[in-house]
C-alpha cells in the first residue's frame, strides 16, 4: 500500500475522529460547569457526592470508562451493544471531560477576588445576574490557558476509540499498520494530530487575545 | 429623620467580639467620619451597615425602616434587603470596579440591570457624573488604564449613579500614595459641599477634622467619643482619643 492511499484511508477516519472532538466538547463543557457548581454546592450531600464522581473519573482511565460504557450494558444487563459506538464513546468522553472542565471552572471560580461579589451585592445584583455578568466572564479569561491544555490533550485522546474498535482516524491506522506490518501509519496519525493540535492552538491563542482586552 | 440608625449592635466572629453595643445614626447631609486604630471594628461596622456581614443583635434602620428586628434574642434580616440596598452606596478600599467593563458600562450597568432604568437616561446621567469629574474622556477606557486615583474617583461615580441617600467609604484613600489621594478627597469635600449624606471611615485626620460634621471615634469594639471635629480633634478630654490622636502629630 502506497504512502497516498494510506492517507487517504485514514483521512476517512478522520471526520469520526472530529466527531468525537466536537461532540464531547459540545457536551463536556456545560456538563463540566453544572458538575462545578453542584461541588460548590452548599449542601454538604451534594458535594460530597459530586466531589465522589469527580475523583472516581479522575482516578481511572478513560480507556476503562470507555470499554465500561460501550460494554457495560451488554455485561450487565444483556442489552446489545449499540451498532453506532459514536454514542457511547462519546458518552465516556463527555462525562471524562467534564470532570475535568469541572475542575478547571472551579479553580477559575476560587480565585476571583470577594471584592467582585461584595461589589455587585451592594449594586444590588441578584446572585444570577452576579455570576453570568460580573464572575463569569473573568473566570473565562482566567481559566483559557488551562482550558487549551485540556482541549489539545482531548485530541490525542480521541486515539483512544480505538479500544472499542470504533473505526475513527486512529483505528484504521493501526489496523493499516498490523495489516501491512508498517511503521507508516503511525507517522501519519503522528502528522495528523500534530496539525489539528496546531489549529486548535491557533483558535485558542486568538480567543485568549480577544479576551485579554482589558488587561494592560 | 434619620437616613440610617443603628442600635445595640453587637457582632462576633467566633469567640471575638468585634462590635460591642454601637449605637449611633446620621441625619440627612450630615458627613460622618469614623476614626479608630486598627481593628476597632470602623470597617465591620461599615460592612454591618451594607448587609456584607451580619449582625448577631441590634437594630439597623434606614429611613426609620428596620432592616433587622430582634425576635428573642436572635436577629432577623427583612425579605427585601434589596429595597435597602438601594438606600446606600459603598466605595471601597481597594475600589472592586470590574475590570472588564469600561468605565460607563462600570457606571450603567447597575442601574440598567438592576434598577431597570432607560439605558438613554441612564447614559447621560452618567456622562454628566463623569464631566463634573473631568473623566469624561475616560469614558470608554477600562480600569486597568486608569491611575489608582482615577479608579477611586470611578468607583465613587458608579455608587452615585444609583442616587443613593447615603454613601458610604470604606478607607477609600489607604490603598493610594500620597499624591492620588489628594484628587479623591477632594471628590468627597465637593460631594460633602453638596450635602451628599456620607460615613467615612478613614485614617487621613486632617480630612476628617476638615470636611466632616461629626466624628465617632472607636476603640476596641466601642464608640469611646463623638461629636464635633474641633472638640475630638482641638480638645478631647477623653486620654484614650488624646493617646491615639498623639500619633498622628508626630
Amino acid at each position: 500500500m502506497d504512502l497516498m492511499t494510506m492517507i487517504l484511508k485514514m483521512g476517512e477516519g478522520l471526520g469520526k475522529t472530529c466527531a468525537i472532538f466536537f461532540l464531547t466538547l459540545l457536551f463536556s463543557l456545560p456538563l463540566g460547569m453544572i458538575v462545578a457548581l453542584l461541588r460548590g454546592s452548599k449542601n454538604k450531600i451534594v458535594s460530597s457526592v459530586t466531589r465522589f464522581f469527580i475523583s472516581v473519573l479522575r482516578g481511572t482511565p478513560l480507556m476503562l470508562q470507555l470499554i465500561a460504557v460501550t460494554y457495560g450494558p451488554y455485561y450487565l444487563f444483556h442489552l446489545s451493544v449499540s451498532r453506532n459506538k459514536l454514542i457511547p464513546v462519546v458518552i465516556a468522553f463527555a462525562i471524562n471531560y467534564a470532570a475535568y472542565f469541572a475542575e478547571i471552572y472551579r479553580s477559575g471560580i476560587d480565585s476571583m477576588p470577594v471584592g467582585q461579589y461584595e461589589a455587585a451585592e451592594v449594586l444590588g445584583y441578584s446572585k444570577a445576574q452576579t455570576f453570568i455578568k460580573i464572575i463569569l466572564p473573568q473566570v473565562i479569561r482566567r481559566i483559557l490557558p488551562s482550558m487549551t491544555n485540556e482541549i489539545v490533550t482531548l485530541v490525542k485522546d480521541t486515539s483512544m476509540a480505538f479500544t472499542v474498535s470504533y473505526q475513527e482516524m486512529f483505528t484504521i491506522g493501526k489496523q493499516i499498520a498490523n495489516s501491512q506490518t508498517s511503521f507508516t501509519p503511525f507517522i501519519v496519525a503522528g502528522v495528523f494530530y500534530y496539525i489539528f493540535n496546531a489549529i486548535v492552538g491557533f483558535v485558542m491563542g486568538r480567543a485568549e487575545k480577544k479576551m485579554s482586552y482589558y488587561d494592560m | 429623620m434619620s437616613i440610617l440608625s443603628m442600635t445595640n449592635i453587637e457582632k462576633s466572629f467566633g469567640n471575638l467580639q468585634v462590635l460591642k453595643d454601637i449605637s449611633f445614626s446620621v441625619e440627612e447631609g450630615e458627613v460622618v467620619s469614623i476614626i479608630g486604630p486598627s481593628g476597632s471594628g470602623k470597617s465591620t461596622l461599615l460592612r454591618c451597615a451594607t448587609f456584607l456581614e451580619t449582625i448577631d443583635s441590634g437594630v439597623i434602620a434606614y429611613d426609620d425602616n428596620p432592616v433587622t428586628t430582634m425576635v428573642g434574642d436572635k436577629c432577623v434580616y427583612a425579605k427585601n434587603l434589596n429595597d435597602f440596598r438601594r438606600c446606600f452606596g459603598l466605595v471601597f478600599q481597594n475600589f472592586n470596579l470590574f475590570p472588564h467593563y469600561t468605565v460607563l458600562k462600570n457606571m450603567m450597568d447597575a442601574p440598567v440591570s438592576v434598577l431597570g432604568r432607560d439605558k438613554e437616561e441612564v447614559k447621560a446621567e452618567c456622562m454628566e457624573l463623569l464631566k463634573k469629574m473631568g473623566l469624561e474622556d475616560r469614558a470608554d477606557a477600562y480600569p486597568c488604564q486608569l491611575s489608582g486615583g482615577q479608579q477611586q474617583r470611578v468607583s465613587i461615580v458608579r455608587a452615585l449613579a444609583m442616587k443613593p441617600q447615603i454613601l458610604f467609604f470604606d478607607e477609600p484613600t489607604s490603598a493610594l500614595d500620597p499624591e492620588l489621594t489628594g484628587e479623591v478627597l477632594k471628590v468627597i469635600k465637593e460631594l460633602a459641599e453638596e450635602n451628599m449624606t456620607m460615613v467615612i471611615v478613614t485614617h487621613e485626620m486632617q480630612f476628617a477634622r476638615a470636611v466632616s460634621d461629626r466624628v465617632i471615634f472607636m476603640d476596641g469594639g466601642l464608640i469611646v467619643e463623638q461629636g464635633d471635629p474641633e472638640k475630638v480633634f482641638g480638645n478631647t478630654e477623653n486620654e484614650r482619643t488624646k493617646q491615639f490622636l498623639s500619633n498622628y502629630n508626630r
